[in-house]
């Protein structure tokens, strides 16, 4: 099996894209594979822990809550997190905060690289 | 696993949205990557602004007095500063009537390295020698 690492940029809110990257790192581990996960720009503001699910929004917190129990490695972005004014007491627990070189550190090592932009 | 060629693709218009100037950001951190990297292990990147990608990229930006915010200027002589290679496709800067003499250097900041004008060609050539491709 292969090594994926998923650079997700979008936001949560008003953005179908994020969905599709989470749901395709699920499909991507559920069938083996090792998956990382870097949230950089607007898709930091989805670490942040207490998410209220409303059916008519997307949400992230179970999302990214069942990826973890299943082995993916998430990261945020720190400087894009704190500057949402997203601490890291406020987060998921799990998610890990680094810098840029953890995300070119993790596509080094990738077999596939999925650079999902933002807006 | 030794070198990774890596291609930074902007495409977007710096200002307009944050995701350009991550593009650029992205590709300076390869100067840290090596602390979580084994013995031997090196990422070297390649940075390259193609279609609207080349706005916004010119010198004697404001951005600090009008906004608070660093410019794109800056971070572009900070690419030079750390030795990125920074291909900027010159028939999109013809497209947009944007002159070379227009665009920043980092000499004077004892920078090496200058920004590389070529023709779409050559960044072609960066994509296909690279192993992952990272569009912005």
């Amino acid at each position: 099996m292969g090594i994926l690492t998923i650079g997700c940029f979008p936001g949560l809110i008003g953005s179908g894209v994020y969905d599709f990257a989470l749901k395709l790192a699920k499909a991507s581990v559920d069938k083996g594979h090792k998956v990382n996960l870097w949230f950089s720009g607007n898709a930091t503001g989805s670490v942040k822990a207490k998410q209220k699910h409303l059916k008519d929004y997307s949400t992230a917190e179970k999302y990214i809550t069942e990826l973890l129990a299943k082995g993916v490695e998430i990261c945020t972005c720190e400087a894009c997190t704190v500057a949402r004014g997203v601490n890291k007491p406020d987060a998921i627990e799990g998610v890990k905060w680094n810098a840029m070189h953890w995300y070119l550190a993790k596509v080094h090592s990738s077999d596939r690289v999925l650079q999902i932009g933002g807006e | 696993m030794g070198d990774v060629k890596l291609a930074f693709i902007v495409q977007k218009p710096q200002y307009k949205g944050e995701t350009s100037r991550l593009g650029i950001t992205h590709a300076i951190s390869y100067q840290t990557v090596e602390v979580l990297l084994d013995d031997g292990d090196t990422v070297t990147p390649k940075l390259c602004f193609i279609g609207e990608g080349v706005l916004g990229l010119q010198k004697d930006q404001k951005a600090m007095d009008s906004y608070g915010i660093t410019s794109s200027e800056s971070h572009l002589k900070n690419t030079l500063l750390v030795d990125l290679d920074v291909l900027i496709c010159k028939e999109d800067l013809d497209k947009y009537g944007i002159s070379v003499d227009s665009l920043p250097d980092a000499a004077e900041m004892g920078a090496d390295k200058t920004l590389q004008i070529v023709p779409f060609s050559e960044i072609q050539k960066a994509i296909d020698e690279s192993r992952h491709v990272l569009f912005f």
